[in-house]
């Protein structure tokens, strides 16, 4: 059973030429036909390209051009371009969209030798936290069909955690690849703001997107950041700085460690099941030779109100090219040019994106930029400001990714604002910029945890290592439910 | 209710987006859920604290002027829904 291999069993067995790419490839693309129709987790599936692209991976291989994930298959979430292939960002408005180039990160992993299985299904235009706002329907968390994957990145959770994909591209804005990642029991982390280009990756708020990768394993995302994150001059906030080799501490001892619990997390609100989970698994972190602070995060309330403030402010701007005239959706019958900019926009976008579109319009209008979007962007330096002073006293922060396990489908598409409290542990993070990943932790009522682990900037290989030794002593990264086996 | 009807209509008009008349109600209640989540704000004292726009201070990167890319409109224009003439389509602006 090929899926049932670690990336790194893939990878040597490639190289070895125990397996080829085509088979690799042709087994995952079997699997997505088999069991896609059920999960809705893919937007489309690209067999024919994927196909090609393994038949030059076993080129390499054969002729000793291969690198470590040459030939291993990858998902992109549907926000990166990719050339040649529909782009949709799950919205109806980029429905007939053909990117006409490729993101830096899509550039990067065909260099790495990475078939690409397809592009996978998201809250549209990643304004979501159950990739239930997808104009491609609801995706399903394999764990229980009844339930959300998380969002936005809930197609690329649901991928790795149904085996239908061995790794997959996210992106993060306030907690997209952490909250579906705890919601479906895979890794994924967010690395710190402008490790990775934001070229092609279809912008919501650009002060805080940041793509990353969701895998099983904490080896394997950071052997898959190493291959998607280099300078780019094409992000004008790329960082231009060496990027340090993200698995080299792997293998280092959590001796000496020194772990923040900032008591604001474990709060009102957060499910005794879940406080439970994630403590549990902070006390086999200290069984590993670490230590626990107790560190606070006094503003952490206002992170909400705050993020929803400056992402949808950003999102009215970045989303105003969609105007009906270059590419995406245009309504029919236009009656003059007025007309035709609303009601593309009306037509094209779905509720949630209006809305948020609607909000970031009227924050930044005369008379409330002050009150609203100045006001907000003071909040977001207290709440950055929290964490610097903690990770005086710490090396990283630790606590829950969300405060429940995955929710229902349809559970809380009637209020936006309960939605958008699904993401209080995880916004915080994004205001500040820092890098911050979901590991899996245990299983609530069946439904998967995550440990929330956060870091100072560029902490990202302490935060793999602390994950991969945590994956050494436990083995809920590798669980799958039953029927994907 | 923070927003109400007339304040719809003249967000309507700032994001380019219509709302149709049996909507209106629904978009005001929705929007004002959201801006009453902003009260919250309002309690906390910021005096003396800057504004921050960006998690890293570094300063903006700048490039030569130079032509980077190839001319690529027949790619581009591939993709627009009205193009005539290597020009793109919109209704009638100028009587």
């Amino acid at each position: 059973m090929l899926h049932t291999l670690s990336v790194k069993q893939m990878s040597e067995k490639l190289h070895a030429g125990e397996i080829s790419s085509v088979e690799l490839t042709q087994h995952y693309l079997d699997r997505i036909t088999q069991f896609d129709p059920e999960l809705n987790a893919y937007v489309t599936v690209t067999p024919e390209l994927a196909l090609q692209m393994a038949r030059d991976a076993d080129e390499r291989l054969k002729n000793g051009t291969a690198g470590l994930l040459t030939g291993i298959p990858i998902a992109h979430k549907d926000i990166f371009c990719t050339d040649g292939v529909k782009t949709t960002c799950s919205s109806k408005m980029l429905d007939n969209f053909i990117a006409p180039y490729d993101a830096h990160v899509v550039t990067l992993l065909k260099k790495a030798g990475m078939p690409i299985l397809g592009k996978t299904n998201m809250d549209e235009f990643a304004m979501g936290s159950s990739s239930e706002s997808s104009y491609y329907g609801p995706t399903k968390n394999p764990w229980d069909l009844n339930a959300v994957p998380g969002g936005s990145s809930g197609g690329a959770a649901a991928v790795i955690a149904a085996n239908l994909a061995p790794m997959a591209t996210g992106t993060d804005t306030g907690g997209s690849i952490r909250q579906p990642a705890s919601f479906c029991g895979i890794t994924g982390i967010k690395p710190t703001y402008g490790t990775v280009s934001r070229f092609g990756i279809i912008a919501y708020a650009s002060s805080f997107d940041q793509a990353g990768p969701m895998t099983r394993s904490a080896e394997a995302s950071a052997w898959l950041l190493n291959a998607m994150s280099e300078f780019d001059q094409r992000d004008s906030t790329c960082l231009e700085m060496e990027r340090p080799d993200f698995a080299s501490e792997l293998d280092n001892s959590l001796e000496g460690l020194k772990v923040g619990v900032p008591s604001e997390y474990f709060g009102e609100g957060l499910e005794p099941e879940v406080e439970k989970i994630v403590k549990d698994a902070i006390a086999e972190i200290e069984k590993l030779g670490a230590t626990i602070v107790p560190v606070s995060l006094p503003n952490k309330d206002l992170a909400v109100p705050a993020y929803y403030v400056l992402a949808p402010a950003e999102a009215s701007s970045n989303l105003s090219r969609y105007d009906g005239v270059r590419f995406g959706y245009r309504c029919e019958n236009p009656k003059d040019l007025e007309d035709l900019y609303r009601r593309s926009r009306a037509e094209g976008f779905g509720a949630e994106v209006k809305r948020r579109i609607m909000v970031g319009a009227y924050a930044l209008s005369a008379g409330y930029y002050d009150a609203y979007y100045l006001k907000a962007q003071r909040l977001r330096r207290m709440v950055r400001d929290d964490f610097t002073q903690a990770f005086e006293q710490c090396d990283v922060i630790m606590g829950p990714v969300a405060p429940t396990p995955a929710f229902n489908i349809g559970e809380k598409t009637d209020d936006p604002t309960s939605m958008y409290l699904a993401d209080l542990y995880t916004i915080p993070v994004n205001l500040g910029g820092f890098p911050g990943m979901s590991v899996p932790a245990g299983f609530a009522n069946g439904r998967p945890v995550g440990l929330h682990i956060v870091g100072p900037y560029f902490s990202e290989a302490k935060l793999l290592n602390i994950a991969h030794q945590f994956q050494q002593v436990t083995d809920w990264h590798k669980q799958t439910p039953a029927q994907y086996q | 209710m923070s927003i109400g009807k007339s304040e719809v209509a003249s967000i309507s008009r700032l994001a380019m987006i219509a709302v149709a008349d049996h909507e209106v109600e629904q978009v005001a209640a929705k929007l004002s859920k959201v801006v009453d989540l902003f009260a919250q704000m309002q309690a906390v004292d910021t005096e003396g604290v800057e504004p921050m726009a960006h998690p890293h201070a570094v300063a903006q990167r700048l490039r030569l002027d130079e032509i980077t890319e190839g001319d690529q409109h027949q790619k581009l224009q591939a993709i627009a829904p009205a193009v005539a003439m290597d020009l793109y389509l919109v209704p009638q602006v100028i009587e």
